[in-house]
């Protein structure tokens, strides 16, 4: 069944056939919607889940985490500030092997306070441990969450996954969704059933403190577990494909890559725009393609340099930065390259900070600069008078 | 014999095993026992960060008999909340009964807002503060607990300070102001006090709180056989009332037999030791022994 809803309504739609046991958040914009309308189904009785209202977002993943560890399917969603208030929780999840579902709602991080999009918050948090995915459009927003669930409940994962989707972009814009069917979901989807987990039929001790000969080892096997997931992310896409008939996951999704001499890598809804700059220079002869990142964690190193081996330009766009340093995406795509026998050239751009809207001009201006030279940390569409001084 | 047989049977069989890591003399561990034995085995217990899960469950060793988790150090309250939706959500909310608990800098301090929060929404789940005053864990630094001009690394007695310049905070009513069916003080010093009360919060639906006055003989430096001792005396000067709170009335205070002078107390440890040195002290004694009359006044412990 295909309805015209809003975007935080498919991921609201799309948790709720998840089955999840526990939904704690705490309202923050652009996120509210999807736990409204999750607080709603539980209120009709349409989804059979405690829904707690908690006192912050550092609550909420608290809430998530004890809920996970006693054995219950656990759901929240943030974005920016919560997602920063959640930070010491998360990496706790994440050393706790707790599988979680978060949806980041992409947004901007203070100061100055801005609540509209860019991926500055989700970039901030890629050390904890979360297995992160990122969004084009609300579609594969939905149907990403089934496969977080599977991917981070498999045994020999066990790890916590964050699916990211622009805020108001993506949660506010009113798009065609194939609803997810809840007998199919349940086939793709099995209750979860963890081997380890609080009672008293079989006491453990979870969250011990590890000294210095214990420690590095728990980061280790918690290493090996985010890379494992890089094989389990592509099964999972696989098996979703053979039940709902989309392939909405993986890695990365190379558009248009044939022959192509340039290639703009990216994440997010903003990848749309580009296809349609891509196809609009292909139509024109232009050798150009696209690479969209849909997994960054773990970040899929082999696919990248795999889809860029033969290309001469990369041109990376991403809407955060390290401050101090260069953008985020950037940096991994050349480490991804780097000591390849292949090194194509790689140009970084910083575009849509805030919400600074990315027209198709500027992608074009962009794709221009990295095809005349590297550039480095370009701020795309700065108004200068702004700025003052020089 | 027979009766030493029997005393080491009961600490093997303790849910608080022996072995743990704890100091000697420490007051916390005696009375995380005694809330564990109480409690028996159908429980899940949280644990804040703090020397209670640094002392028991260094890996690949646990003290801990029962299901367990330790998160953060401001958490143990939320932690629990999940704990105890999840056990209701999947239908086994009838498998255990929760415990949360926290020492007093995780209580009072950082971890007030999760507490707050566990509190107003009416989870079902004791949660218990050791009080010891400080943070004992980190090295001796001051919390919202720590009373009124006692030493501690952050709030030390110099040229122009007599120590901590602040009072306890009030947890106790901080908790009952949320409208809790049960809030209880306790100590150390009157083990049997506590073991009721332990069995008393569990009997009741809903959040409880306890606190639980725990010397620290690190942290207060006083003799590590001392512990009990002093505990009783911050109990016998009116420092500490012991009492217990239904619905926001007091309905029960541990009166004083016999009152002791704070000087008493006071002197047995080191964390009170510059009062009794710099000229001006004996105003310094007699304003916290007005505190301890106030309290005793307050709550009719004589």
């Amino acid at each position: 069944m295909k309805k015209v809803i809003e975007g935080s309504m498919a991921v609201a739609e799309a948790v709720k056939v998840c089955r999840p046991h526990v939904i704690s958040a705490y309202p923050i914009t652009p996120q509210t919607h999807i736990v409204e309308n999750l607080s709603q189904f539980v209120a009709d009785g349409e989804l059979k889940a405690e829904f707690l209202n908690v006192e912050s977002e550092f609550g909420a993943a608290s809430v998530v985490l004890g809920a996970s560890a006693t054995g219950a399917r656990a759901y929240s969603a943030t974005t920016a500030q919560g997602l920063l208030l959640m930070v010491e929780v998360l990496f706790n999840i994440a050393g706790l092997r707790l599988p979680v579902v978060i949806t980041c709602t992409n947004r901007a991080v203070s100061a100055p306070i801005n609540i509209w999009n860019d991926q500055q918050d989700a970039m901030t948090i890629r050390d904890s441990g979360w297995i992160m995915l990122f969004a084009e459009d609300n579609q594969e927003a939905a149907d990403m969450h089934l496969q977080a669930f599977k991917i981070g409940e498999h045994p020999e994962i066990m790890l916590p996954v964050m699916v990211n989707m622009d805020g108001f972009i993506l949660t506010h814009a009113f798009e065609p969704i194939e609803f997810i069917d809840q007998k199919m979901a349940d086939e793709f989807l099995p209750p979860f059933k963890p081997e380890l987990y609080l009672t008293p039929k079989n006491p453990l001790t979870f969250g011990v403190l590890a000294e210095p000969d214990w420690y590095m080892e728990t980061r280790y096997r918690l290493q090996k577990a985010i890379e494992a997931s890089t094989d389990m992310i592509e099964e999972v896409a696989d098996q979703f494909k053979k039940t709902f008939g989309r392939y909405q996951g993986g890695l990365v999704e190379k558009y248009r890559l044939d022959g192509a001499e340039t290639v703009i890598v990216s994440m997010g809804s903003v990848v749309g725009t580009i296809k349609e700059v891509v196809d609009a220079l292909r139509d024109k002869g232009k050798k150009i393609g696209v690479l969209k990142i849909r997994t960054f964690r773990p970040f899929p190193k082999e696919a990248i340099y795999d889809a860029l081996k033969n290309v001469k330009n990369v041109i990376v766009m991403e809407k955060a930065i390290s401050l101090g340093a260069t953008g985020i995406l950037y940096d991994e795509i050349k480490a991804a390259l780097y000591g390849k026998p292949s090194q194509p050239k790689v140009s970084g751009f910083i575009a849509g900070l805030g919400g600074r809207d990315i027209p198709k001009e500027s992608i074009m201006k962009v794709i221009e600069k990295g095809e005349a030279g590297i550039s480095d940390n370009v701020f795309v569409d700065l108004k200068e008078n702004l700025i003052g001084g020089k | 014999m027979t009766i030493e047989k029997k005393e080491k049977e009961e600490i093997l069989e303790s849910q608080l095993a022996p072995g743990h890591k704890a100091c000697t003399g420490c007051g916390l561990a005696l009375a995380a026992r005694t809330v564990m034995n109480t409690a028996g085995k159908d429980v899940i217990v949280t644990a804040a960060t703090g020397c209670l899960e640094v002392f028991s469950t260094s890996y690949p060793q646990s003290a801990w008999k029962m299901p367990w988790i330790h998160s953060l150090f401001e958490n143990s309250a939320a932690v629990a909340a999940g704990i105890e939706v999840a056990l209701k959500a999947l239908g086994r909310e009838k498998e255990a009964k929760i415990i949360a608990q926290g020492g007093d800098g995780a209580t009072a301090d950082i971890g007030i807002g999760c507490l707050s929060g566990m509190f107003e929404r009416g989870h079902n789940i004791l949660y218990v503060c050791y009080d010891n005053e400080a943070y004992m864990n980190t090295g001796v630094q001051r919390s919202g607990l720590t009373p009124f001009e006692a030493w501690t690394s952050t709030s030390p007695s110099g040229k122009v300070s007599w120590g901590n310049p602040t009072e306890k905070k009030n947890m106790p009513a901080i908790a009952a102001a949320h409208g809790i069916p049960y809030v209880a003080t306790a100590s150390v010093a009157y083990l049997k006090d506590l073991e009721k009360k332990v069995k008393k919060a569990l009997d009741i639906v809903g959040p409880k709180y306890l606190q639980i006055h725990a010397p620290c003989p690190l942290g207060w430096a006083h003799e590590p056989w001392d512990t009990i001792k002093v505990a009783k005396l911050a109990v016998q000067t009116g420092l500490i009332p012991l009492y217990e709170m239904e619905n926001g009335v007091i309905t029960s205070v541990r009166k004083i037999a016999k009152k002791a002078p704070v000087e008493e107390y006071l002197k047995l440890q080191g964390r009170f030791k510059h009062l009794f040195k710099k000229p001006g002290f004996e105003k310094e004694l007699e304003r916290i022994q007005a505190m301890a009359d106030a309290t005793i006044k307050k709550f009719n412990l004589m």
